[in-house]
């Protein structure tokens, strides 16, 4: 009889099983240790299973509340983790998972894998998640005295690997494939992730702020790491002038696609029309929201005049609520070294962990402090398309500067309200 | 010495020769069938990236078989998606379906994942979720159990193009969202019913009681100096955990009251039509290891309603938009409770004004 009859019936099933993982993790460690490896944590992996049985049998979690541990010069990268169960199983007692910073857009080479995969059979679980969902390479489950050297043999590798971020820290930005396969990205968003990982390697490794930070990459408005929602400075790839039509390759879907009804009126704002023989976009209306070009891509290109649009201050529901990142810069030109963006970023990152409350993400300090003092913080101007609309109240701030002199002005400040 | 601080492997020492010679100049693509798309360079160049689905938690053992099959397929280079899928870069059509026997011989895993935008046929990507019962500590529910369960549900959603338009699925295991989940076309998260029950002795212990107290969104908690602990106002408490997070002293755990909300109609690209959040339209679902049923029924019967009712490329909040809540419930057989209206104080509509999509003209 198995010890875990009920994680035992999620080995069935045609989908992939994360219990047969961990049964194969267990089996190859016991096995390789036997024959005399050096695995520090042979016996991890078939103990988080029977805590996980534990777990489906009590319906709740049996992990403890944080702890902080770390690598010598770090302050994150390292989730502290504690079994309640220790005494019972005394193999997962502790559990702390390892955040690595994966390569940009996730490529690897086998080379770089089989590294990662040799330091953690040494000194982890040999479980991992590929990937968290910030997008780092996800070590699960070692203890306090292999973080270390765990940490010094993936520095030392031949392709080393470096931790990412964790707690109230910039977390590891993540970037779309982009220019390396899509034909879609208005920018190098690999290059620009990689680049912004680099500058705030310090503000990555080292909690300094009022709670966490994301930078998200995607090269254009169907946004693939869904940067808009979830990142607090999020730079999507756009364009401002008019789409790329390749008439002759249009003739071609229409031999078999239905433009007009899967093209034309799905159109946002009815800015295409076609005649059987033209397709003519109104570049004015037009607001490129791809559409039309995921629908032909061998006919339809954005245009030419690229940049990024960036949202700032997307974040999951903790504390006041959900936001999708608002338009603060309707269009930057994202040009290397990318000294602009860099700037905008280490300003708002700079009045964030001035002004920002504790536990406050950047959506909060700026719906507290008002969209107008953000603008003036990262020295951008107002611009329509920040808004969906203007305005439904009438109640507004107006500064000294715009009043008129008056006998009223005069009084107040008489009184020292001026 | 220890190197710190030295970042990330530089990405374009992980790319394929094809995709670096043609880094920034690629053509256009086309999915030639499920789970395969063929790209194609202006240098007349193509590959093909072949994507499989995982269960996101791999062992070693699995990686590095992976890896055999990328050195024997795919020249020693592969990527995983944003979505938990693993791809393969194939420079030879005629290697792909030994391909995909030998994945799904060696690791077991489904060719899938992709979907059609130029014919209209979509398939179901991965679910993207959180840790769960695995690895965390303040989750309402499992995530790999439910996910795997969903996903054995949908399988022949994931490895065909049956869909009329993108459908997203995520899972968080708790309000704190680790997954982000919240612009999803339909969304699994984790919810406590039960305010937390102060552990007086731990908040003297373990806690800092003023920012405890201003972690509360809806300004439940209030500092009792005389006992140096915290009073819960169970009126106001809508168990969102936050905390939880902040102090180990205030636990929140109720097995048979613990369980799920479902969300629908969020979606992140600015397709069409704007970016727009979740909805609850299931309040609260129990915990029912191992397999979930009543959760996995309901997920089905919303992916299911929609799927046979929705036009080419109307996502879920596109045909809703199209054929009202009021339709939607009918349709699907869900029932509107009371919990569905909005009773959270603070939200972010109060910003409403402000634009949350990509869309403007120029």
């Amino acid at each position: 009889m198995s010890e875990t009859p009920l994680v035992d019936e999620l080995e069935k099933g045609p989908w992939p099983s994360f219990v047969k993982e961990i049964k194969k993790t267990a089996e190859n460690m016991e096995k390789r240790a036997a024959q005399g490896m050096d695995i520090k944590l042979p016996k991890t992996a078939r103990a988080l299973l029977k805590q996980l049985e534990i777990s489906y049998k009590d319906k709740k979690t049996h992990w403890k509340h944080g702890g902080i541990v770390s690598v010598v010069g770090y302050g994150g990268g390292v989730i502290g983790r504690y079994s309640d169960l220790g005494d019972k199983i005394p193999e997962i007692e502790h559990f702390h998972t390892m955040r690595i910073n994966m390569p940009t857009g996730w490529f690897y080479t086998t080379k770089a894998l089989r590294g990662l995969c040799d330091v953690w059979e040494k000194w982890g679980s040999g479980l991992t998640n590929m990937h968290g969902s910030t997008g780092d390479i996800i070590f699960l489950g070692t203890r306090s005295e292999y973080l270390q050297p765990c940490f010094e043999d993936l520095g030392n590798l031949e392709i080393p690997f470096d931790l990412g971020g964790s707690g109230s820290a910039i977390r590891t930005p993540s970037a779309c494939m982009g220019p390396a396969l899509c034909e879609f990205a208005c920018y190098d968003t690999l290059d620009l992730c990689y680049e912004l990982t680099m500058t705030f390697q310090n503000e990555l490794h080292r909690p300094m702020y009022p709670y966490k930070f994301k930078f998200k990459c995607s090269g254009c408005p169907n946004d693939c790491v869904a940067a808009k929602a979830r990142a607090d400075f999020a730079i999507i790839g756009n364009w401002k002038d008019e789409i790329k039509v390749d008439q002759e390759a249009v003739k071609e879907y229409a031999k078999w696609m239905d433009i007009e009804n899967e093209v034309v009126k799905l159109c946002p704002t009815k800015a295409i029309s076609w005649n059987g023989r033209e397709l003519k976009i109104d570049a004015k209306n037009c607001v490129h929201c791809m559409h039309c070009i995921n629908k032909m891509p061998k006919a339809l290109k954005p245009g030419d005049e690229r940049g990024a649009t960036i949202l700032i201050g997307g974040k999951a529901p903790f504390v006041e609520g959900a936001v999708i990142g608002w338009v603060m810069i309707p269009f930057i030109e994202i040009k290397k070294p990318y000294e602009e963006i860099k700037e905008i970023a280490t300003r708002t990152l700079e009045w964030w962990d001035e002004e920002g409350k504790f536990r406050e993400r950047l959506a909060e300090l700026i719906w507290r402090k008002g969209v107008r003092e953000y603008l003036k913080v990262i020295g951008k101007d107002v611009d329509v398309r920040i808004v969906k609309a203007p305005r439904n109240n009438p109640f507004m701030f107006f500064k000294k500067e715009e009043l008129r002199p008056s006998p009223y002005i005069e009084e107040l400040k008489k009184r020292g309200m001026f | 010495m220890v190197k710190t601080d030295f970042g990330p492997p530089k990405y374009d020492t992980m790319l394929h020769p094809i995709i670096k010679r043609n880094y920034g100049k690629w053509k256009y693509h086309e999915v030639i069938r499920p789970g395969v798309i063929k790209r194609v360079a202006e240098s007349g160049d193509v590959i093909y990236v072949v994507r499989f689905g995982t269960p996101r938690l791999l062992s070693i053992y699995t990686i590095r078989e992976l890896c055999d099959i990328a050195d024997k397929y795919s020249d020693g280079y592969l990527r995983w998606t944003s979505r938990n899928n693993v791809e393969f870069f194939l420079t030879d059509e005629k290697k792909i379906d030994a391909l995909i026997k030998e994945v799904k011989k060696r690791v077991g895993f489904p060719c899938g994942g992709t979907w059609d935008a130029v014919t209209g046929k979509y398939g179901l990507s991965n679910i993207v979720h959180t840790q769960g019962w695995v690895h965390c500590h303040t989750p309402a529910i499992d995530a790999s159990g439910i996910v795997k369960s969903i996903m054995d549900e949908l399988y022949e959603y994931f490895v065909d193009h049956k869909l009329p338009a993108m459908c997203r699925i995520s899972l968080a295991c708790c309000a704190n969202m680790c997954g982000a989940v919240h612009a999803s076309d339909i969304a699994i998260v984790g919810i406590h019913r039960t305010p937390p029950l102060p552990d007086d002795d731990m908040v003297r212990r373990t806690c800092e009681i003023p920012s405890t107290v201003a972690a509360c969104p809806t300004g439940a908690l209030k500092p009792d100096m005389k006992a140096k602990t915290i009073k819960v106002d169970v009126e106001k408490c809508m168990y969102c955990g936050n905390c939880y997070t902040m102090c180990p002293g205030m636990p929140l755990f109720d097995p048979e009251n613990d369980g799920a909300a479902i969300l629908v109609g969020g979606k992140i690209s600015d397709a069409r039509r704007p970016p727009e959040l979740s909805k609850v339209v299931v309040p609260w679902v129990p915990n029912e290891p191992p397999r979930w049923p009543t959760l996995v029924k309901y997920i089905k019967q919303i992916l299911e309603a929609w799927a046979s009712n929705a036009r080419k490329h109307e996502r879920l909040i596109e045909w809703i938009d199209r054929i009202g809540w009021e339709r939607f419930f009918e349709i699907t057989g869900l029932e509107f409770t009371e919990h569905l209206i909005d009773d959270y104080r603070i939200t972010p509509y109060f910003y409403g004004e402000l634009r949350t999509s990509v869309q403007f003209r120029w």
